[in-house]
């Protein structure tokens, strides 16, 4: 009895020890959001969880202000700092306001980096952009070739229905789908309007495409507006499975088109992915893996970072059929 | 009677259409085909409705610049009501649109008729009120064609006569607005109102009343647009419909609507709004750069202005004249 009673204690006392020295050295994470209870977020938060079952030794602090200011994040930082967490992966409310507090924290010897929306240099060791306009323009040809494809052809012509003539981003990324069609020699661009990122107009200039080319395959709006007004001037004229639409959109916005045959695939970051590789890279910067220039992110392969400390996580993902339900009720 | 017509200003413009409309048929000959002809006229419909209420304010010396915030918050108020309640009556929501339009334009109309405020004020300031409602409503977020019902969508579409309904409502715009302003005392009220309100004062004109109805009908038509933009492009965001105040004014204005009050017909506003119309579908169609269309659309309607105005010279002198005759009565008006 006295014996058992001892070795009851020893092995109490022997876990107490263990997993007080496991508590030692799980890192623990910060991923703090704009703002709690946004569907893109809390996907963020499960692409987390799914890093920290990959890595074990991880905690998980998922936070954020209830609605999306700076001065709400500003407070959690300090709470953090008070806290003393490993690492703060923020996707940041203000770019600049965030900066101070961010600072303290890295005197504090707590790592930090920004993702999704950024916070100055200063305030942050990396900034993991969910793309690059290079892959996006890639990426949008891809889509392009993906939807040929889904008609049965092995060479076709697409069109692009884009925002305002003026708009920068959106040039960007055209100009890197041209430069990117080199890859893609079976496919011929044949048209680039711009339907200003209103829906009667894009709605308008997407029919004139129709008409205009009626030997068209493909539209890319690389535009939400625009490839929501696109896939229903598709639909509208009838022509469903004839004319595909693709681009970059929402899923809980284009949902209704991928199920109505208008849009086969189209593309947009992923929330899962995201929160996935934020939390890898905290935790590898804990770690001290990487280098100035390359971090490691788990399957989403390395991170490369340019002389500001960006880096670009993958091509923006793809959303069909198969999981565009999956994802609609998230963002 | 046909003579007179085509010297007309309604006339002209109508001439200036239809040459316009033939000249992008010789590039493009699908361009005037009956069903392409048809989709323009769709295409136009809402255009038509929210210009033919402008007019009457306009005509009564004011201006509506919260129409395109009108449809904006009216769409999503339709589209969330459809998206909650998907069950609800199409009947019911299009009464439902109606009232909201016609809530938003009569506090416009409240504050010109009872507190005397420039309409241009009072407008510019419901315009960011009635769009920031939208976004406080919505949260931001969109109603997309899957949040909606069938019918919801389906109705504008659905063809009667191979014309969509969205037409035809167009259409019944246009006639009842045609016989209200040429035979209706109400309708005539709006000219004498605009025309010479101290005349139309005592001749027993309520002429605040009379600008009070014309927001009235200008909020109503921009409610019942609400819905049918929404269902039309299957999507009800916050930033719907943005900047169509412009377009919806620009239509009156090439109609022959004078800016001034108390001159402009129904014929007129309709052709001003078919003007827009083809230039808008003829744009993409002809392939101009997008650099050049707005150029391209402003030339063309300042030409149509001029070309208006300066048909318009003895009919100014008619105006002058007005005060001796017994305003509110129909042949005053008459041109």
């Amino acid at each position: 009895m006295k014996n058992k009673l001892i070795t009851a204690c020893v092995l109490a006392s022997a876990t107490l020890f263990a997993s007080g020295a496991y508590a030692a050295e799980q890192v623990r994470v910060a991923l703090l959001v704009k703002a709690l209870g946004i569907g893109f977020f809390e996907a963020a938060y499960r692409g987390a969880e799914e890093a920290k079952k990959e890595l074990g030794d991880v905690e998980i602090i998922y936070t954020g202000p209830t609605s999306t200011t700076a001065e709400g994040q500003i407070e959690i930082i300090n709470s953090l700092i008070a806290q003393r967490v490993d690492a703060i992966a923020v996707s940041a409310n203000d770019a600049d306001a965030l900066v101070p507090a961010l600072k303290k924290a890295q005197q504090r010897g707590i790592k930090v980096i920004s993702w999704d929306s950024g916070v100055g240099k200063e305030g942050r060791q990396i900034h993991l952009n969910p793309s690059s306009n290079s892959l996006i323009g890639e990426m949008n040809v891809q889509l392009a070739a993906d939807a040929i494809k889904a008609k049965g052809k092995t060479s076709g012509t697409f069109a692009i229905l884009s925002a305002t003539p003026t708009s920068t981003n959106q040039n960007i990324w055209i100009g890197e789908m041209k430069k990117s069609l080199s890859q893609f020699p079976n496919l011929k661009l044949v048209d680039t309007v711009y339907g200003d990122d209103l829906a009667d107009k894009s709605f308008r200039e997407a029919t004139a495409l129709i008409k205009n080319h009626p030997d068209l395959d493909v539209i890319v709006a690389p535009t939400t507006v625009g490839i929501l007004a696109a896939a229903q001037a598709v639909s509208d004229l009838g022509l469903t499975g004839k004319v595909y639409v693709t681009g970059l959109g929402l899923p809980s916005e284009l949902a209704g088109h991928v199920h109505s045959g208008a849009i086969h695939s189209f593309a947009i970051w992923n929330p899962i992915d995201l929160g996935y590789s934020a939390t890898m890279l905290a935790y590898n910067l804990v770690k001290g893996k990487g280098t100035k220039t390359e971090v490691p992110m788990g399957r989403m392969g390395t991170l490369t970072l340019d002389e500001n400390g960006d880096g670009a996580m993958a091509k923006p993902f793809v959303y069909d059929e198969s999981n565009v339900d999956e994802f609609s009720s998230i963002f | 009677m046909l003579k007179r017509f085509i010297y007309s200003r309604e006339g002209i413009l109508s001439m200036i259409v239809l040459a316009m409309f033939l000249a992008v048929g010789t590039i493009s000959p699908n361009f005037i085909s009956v069903s392409n002809s048809i989709s323009i006229f769709n295409d136009t419909s809402i255009l038509i409705m929210l210009a033919l209420g402008q007019m009457l304010v306009i005509l009564t010396r004011c201006i509506d610049l919260s129409v395109a915030a009108n449809v904006a918050f009216t769409g999503m108020v339709v589209a969330m009501v459809n998206q909650y309640f998907p069950t609800l009556n199409m009947f019911v929501l299009m009464l439902l649109a109606l009232g909201i339009g016609a809530f938003l334009g009569a506090i416009n109309g409240l504050f010109v008729w009872l507190l005397k405020v420039p309409s241009i004020v009072i407008t510019l300031g419901t315009m960011s009120i009635y769009r920031g409602a939208t976004f406080l409503l919505s949260d931001g977020a969109w109603v997309n064609s899957h949040q909606m019902s069938e019918a919801f969508i389906g109705l504008p579409r659905y063809e009667i006569l191979s014309i969509p309904v969205l037409a035809w409502m167009a259409i019944i715009t246009i006639i009842l607005a045609f016989w209200a302003m040429k035979f209706s005392v109400w309708g005539r009220n709006f000219y004498s109102a605009g025309g010479n309100p101290m005349a139309a004062f005592y001749s027993g004109v309520n002429v605040g009343k009379v600008q009070f109805y014309a927001f009235l009908v200008s909020g109503t038509l921009a409610g019942l647009c609400g819905y049918l933009w929404v269902s039309r492009f299957a999507v009800a965001y916050v930033d719907v419909a943005n900047g169509f105040e412009l377009q919806v004014i620009a239509a009156c204005v090439i109609g022959g609507v004078s800016i001034v009050g108390g001159l402009g017909t129904v014929v007129g506003c309709v052709i001003g709004a078919l003007f827009i119309g083809v230039v808008n579908n003829a744009l993409p169609i002809i392939g101009v750069s997008p650099f050049w269309q707005m150029a391209i659309s402003g030339v063309v309607i300042i030409i149509a202005v001029v070309a208006n105005a300066s048909s318009d010279k003895d009919k100014a002198r008619i105006i002058l004249r007005k005060p001796e005759e017994p305003v509110g009565s129909a042949s005053s008006q008459s041109h």
